[in-house]
């Protein structure tokens, strides 16, 4: 694993330092994951949710929300009716 | 009369019968987490004022009814207007703008709250040593944790700070601390309890549940909280039993397997004696025993630590400094998330998030995340099978009983380890309680784990509560 690059995926910044920590411990973790590959998975459908739940659909009726001040109110920056960020475009 | 030390069912009785006053009851509560919790640190904050009380008595479900009597919530459930941080530094001053639904059931029960629980951050840990308030004492021995992720819930109720509290769990996040508190844990099934308003880790995994002082309190706090919620499309629409009355059934002649695979190498000594003499008790109340196989228990661990943290770094990718919590200014937008989250997280945060960022990434997903995925599909059909044979599974909630702060922190694997027999539970989706079954030479608490099918905790509920009717573990206090 290049811990670096995925970081930058995972957008968090980290210290020359840090970086090579964690990738001696994430290598060590990794290395335990090797076991998996003795179980033979062959013909195995993949499980990624445990009940056999399909699409869950209500009646499509307006209701009452949480109200946008108290969402606005959340937020670090805001300005007037928007959230505020960082320039994004240059 | 030390009223915080009374049973959930005893004062909902007491509050009931107007014996006592619910004012005076919170008031008793606040002043005994007054005098241990410089000691404990098992709240993330606490309210000297009821944060909740519904003054509307006939509100009360006559069999639902907690008239006023206050829970502890953990750090990562949210209750409207008050801060709820997953003990994370990235979330401080957050106040959530809604209830989960587990609270406003709750509310509609008569329940006020005393305050949110310490625990790891984001629940990621079996200590709660992660936690951005710093770590919680096991009251049994104040230089050791408590477990976790729900340490903070499960010391405060050992410790009588808490009359009954929720926690969640993934991987064992109630079950482990509740082992290692000496107190009782539910996980229910998966789709049991509404998810929402609990901060999600990992989303296919994560239930929320009960730490209490006696199987009956885990009964009535179910009744409550269970059952199909419109706002969680994977809670399920399934029959909510009376746990109250189910609890009283008959156990002999149930089926109970040993699962081979839980009594080698890395399982102390005391603990395995102190569960088998548990199950020697369930024999001689009519159970019968067999020993069975769950031949890929092996592999819980590594799935476990695929699966979870994939999901968390999709989950937790929403905290970015932009909608709430915690900003590291910056002059570009991406150097904002980045400075924030390096800011926000702690160390085992990030780990995580890194681990399941790369096992979802490009050109390893199939070799990590899919293989992990196929792995759960065998594991979780190692219990269909069991469950042909056996009524329910007997095993130790946790290989050890509670370690010393410290000891574990600096070495992940070995942290990760301490949650070899709760974490196939999860995979499965299926429900496990620890019960209180004994102590070590060193006085430290030993949990016995009932597993049963999906949707089955009533037969969990008569064993535990037979077995708590004809043992008196779960009567020892722990000296502060």
């Amino acid at each position: 694993m290049d811990v670096k690059y995925v970081a930058e995926l995972a957008k968090i910044k980290l210290t020359p330092e840090e970086a090579e920590k964690l990738q001696l411990q994430l290598d060590n973790i990794l290395c335990f994951f090797k076991d998996l590959e003795n179980l033979n998975t062959e013909n195995i459908e993949p499980l990624s949710h445990v009940l056999d739940v399909k699409n869950v659909f209500r009646e499509d009726v307006p209701r009452d929300s949480i109200s946008k001040q108290d969402i606005l109110n959340l937020a670090p920056q805001k300005d007037d009716d928007f959230i505020k960020v960082p320039k994004v475009v240059g | 009369m030390e009223l915080y030390k009374l049973s959930t069912v005893e004062l909902s009785e007491k509050l009931k019968n107007k014996e006592i006053d619910s004012a005076v009851l919170y008031t008793r509560l606040v002043e005994r987490i007054k005098s241990v919790e410089g000691k404990m640190n098992a709240f993330a904050r606490y309210y000297e004022k009821p944060c909740h009380l519904i003054k509307n008595k006939d509100n009360y479900a006559v069999n639902k009814g907690l008239y006023g009597l206050p829970v502890a919530i953990k750090d990562n459930i949210c209750i409207k207007g008050k801060e709820t941080t997953c003990s994370s530094k990235i979330l401080q001053g957050f106040k959530a703008p809604y209830d989960a639904t587990v609270i406003s059931r709750l509310k509609g029960a008569g329940a006020s709250f005393i305050g949110q629980t310490n625990m790891d951050e984001f629940a990621f840990g079996s200590s709660t040593e992660t936690s951005f308030y710093g770590p919680t004492h096991n009251p049994w021995d104040l230089e050791r944790v408590p477990g976790g992720s729900s340490g903070g819930s499960a010391a405060a109720v050992a410790a009588d700070e808490a009359i009954v509290a929720l926690g969640s769990d993934t991987g064992g996040s109630i079950r482990q601390p509740a082992a290692m508190c000496g107190i009782v844990g539910l996980k229910p099934t998966y789709g049991r309890v509404s998810r929402y308003g609990l901060i999600a880790f990992a989303s296919s995994l994560d239930q929320i549940g009960t730490l209490s002082k006696t199987v009956e309190d885990a009964a009535l706090i179910m009744n409550i909280i269970s059952g199909k919620d419109e706002l969680d499309s994977t809670s399920c629409d399934v029959e909510v039993p009376d746990f109250l009355e189910v609890i009283k059934g008959d156990i002999k002649g149930l089926k109970a397997g040993i699962p081979k695979e839980y009594f080698i190498e890395g399982l102390d000594d005391e603990v395995k004696t102190i569960v088998k003499e548990a199950i020697e008790t369930l024999k001689k109340l009519g159970v019968e025993v067999e020993e069975i196989s769950l031949p890929h228990t092996k592999y819980a661990v590594s799935t476990y630590y695929l699966i979870a943290p994939a999901e968390a770094s999709s989950n937790l990718a929403r905290f970015d400094g932009v909608q709430y919590g915690i900003r590291q200014s910056a002059s570009d937008l991406a150097d904002m998330y980045k400075n924030t989250r390096a800011e926000g997280f702690g160390q085992e945060a990030i780990r995580r998030i890194i681990l399941g960022t790369y096992s979802l990434s490009s050109g390893y997903y199939e070799a990590y995340y899919l293989k992990a995925l196929k792995a759960r599909a065998v594991i979780a059909n190692d219990f269909k099978e069991a469950f042909k044979k056996v009524d329910f599974i007997l095993t130790p909630t946790a290989p050890t009983t509670a370690f010393k702060i410290n000891e574990k922190i600096n070495d992940s694997l070995q942290m990760y380890l301490s949650d070899i027999y709760t974490i196939p539970v999860n995979l499965a989706g299926i429900p496990a309680m620890s019960v209180p079954c004994g102590f070590d030479s060193k006085k430290l608490p030993v949990g016995l784990q009932i597993i049963t099918k999906a949707f089955d905790e009533a037969t969990i509920f008569k064993v535990a509560y037979s077995y708590q009717q004809n043992t008196l573990w779960h009567k020892e206090k722990p000296k502060l």
